[in-house]
């Protein structure tokens, strides 16, 4: 197929779309598993598949962005089909949310809760207040981006961000995962 | 039915000389000495200016008295007025259920002289006085737990002092080496942005390429 020529990184275009093609694959995969009892793959693209599946995010919703992230996990946008299903406890979580203001008396708690997320972790950066202070930059309580006190991967833009932007920035996430991703600790 | 009497009822307030009747009875009621000025604001709001020595007789005779029966504090707020000899004013809302009336009570202190509290006359008057305290330095009298309530443990200063300045002193931000967010002095990366709020008919007087004419309609003039 061309597609799978294309690039190494294209990881997700290399799937066949449905037809025969693709029967034939699935059909080679469960012979093989009848004949032999296991199937081989690549590591890498399990771990990645796995990762990407099921991205659990500590929900820090902050201010009004957690609103529109509260709408990107009710049933019309339904992020819970890409397997992402809010946590309430860091353990549990690989992925932080930061959505909304975060000011200078929050910082403290918002890095002790990163710390307590388990590797590999990530974070997406909700709203212009979390991207860079936004409308309260020149304040004398807010942080000027929470990028300042945690590492971010993905910025999401707006004031607020639609739901369909923030499901568009946990794509970006799963992209940016399967692009980089390796089973070594970062 | 019901509900036109209902109507009625709610608009009792609003009628014309209801306002002015409280005030005159509350006027009526106090001491004349103890105060400095009244009004009824925009037609709707009364509002009495006070002496701090009298403001806690005054607030207790407006709960205790059954014409007034102010039950409720709303609100205690401050203002700053830097040009003034008493820089802060202390604003107090009050809400009668009973008469379904309404009245202000200012007065004025500075940041030294404290104004007494009211906790004995509404218990939910500790948070407002903790938050005027954080905010301006508003001393009250009396208040056992005056702590602030809004800014960041350990802040310094009273942000909503005119003289405090928007960005303030310190800013956070996470030290990798000492593996905890640290304070710092304020380091601007971007300038403060001044924007002129005119709409663009008001704010573009002259369109690209109207130059040259509005040049002449003003060498004319």
């Amino acid at each position: 197929m061309s597609a799978s020529n294309q690039s190494e990184l294209s990881w997700n275009q290399q799937g066949l779309p449905p037809g025969p093609e693709q029967d034939a694959v699935v059909k080679g995969v469960t012979g093989e598993i009848e004949d032999k009892g296991f199937v081989v793959a690549n590591l890498d693209k399990v771990v990645n598949w796995a990762r990407t599946g099921s991205l659990w995010p500590m929900t820090f919703g902050l201010a009004c962005c957690a609103v529109p992230m509260i709408h990107a996990y009710m049933p019309r946008y339904d992020l819970d089909r890409f397997g992402v299903i809010p946590r309430g406890s860091p353990r549990q979580s690989d992925v932080m949310i930061v959505a909304g203001t975060l000011t200078n008396k929050m910082a403290p708690a918002l890095r002790k809760v990163y710390d307590q997320m388990a590797e590999p972790r990530w974070v997406i950066s909700m709203g212009s207040c979390a991207n860079g202070g936004g409308y309260y930059h020149y304040s004398y309580s807010v942080v000027r981006g929470c990028d300042r006190i945690v590492p971010v991967d993905v910025y999401v833009p707006g004031c607020p961000p639609t739901a369909e932007a923030l499901v568009y920035g946990v794509l970006q996430l799963q992209k940016k995962i399967r692009r980089t991703g390796s089973i070594l600790r970062g | 039915m019901a509900d036109q009497t209902a109507i009625e009822t709610a608009g009792a307030q609003a009628a014309p000389g209801a306002n002015q009747a409280l005030l005159s009875a509350v006027l009526s009621a106090i001491p004349a000495e103890a105060v400095l000025a009244s009004q009824v604001a925009r037609g709707a709001e009364v509002e009495i200016r006070v002496r701090r020595e009298a403001l806690h007789a005054v607030l207790r005779m407006l709960r205790d008295d059954p014409r007034f029966d102010f039950q409720q504090c709303m609100d205690i707020c401050g203002v700053d007025w830097p040009g003034r000899p008493e820089r802060f004013e202390v604003v107090y809302n009050l809400l009668s259920m009973t008469h379904n009336h309404r009245i202000r009570v200012i007065t004025t202190t500075n940041a030294e002289t404290p104004v007494p509290t009211v906790v004995d006359l509404w218990p939910s008057a500790t948070w407002f006085e903790r938050e005027a305290w954080d905010m301006y330095g508003i001393v009250f009298e009396g208040q056992t737990d005056l702590r602030r309530i809004l800014t960041d443990y350990g802040f310094e200063g009273h942000p909503l002092r005119k003289d405090f300045p928007l960005t303030g002193f310190v800013e956070v931000r996470y030290d990798p080496e000492r593996q905890a967010v640290v304070y710092e002095p304020v380091k601007l990366t971007q300038d403060f942005r001044n924007f002129d709020f005119l709409s663009p008919w008001e704010g573009m007087t002259t369109l690209p390429g109207d130059e040259k004419v509005h040049l002449n309609r003003i060498t004319r003039e």
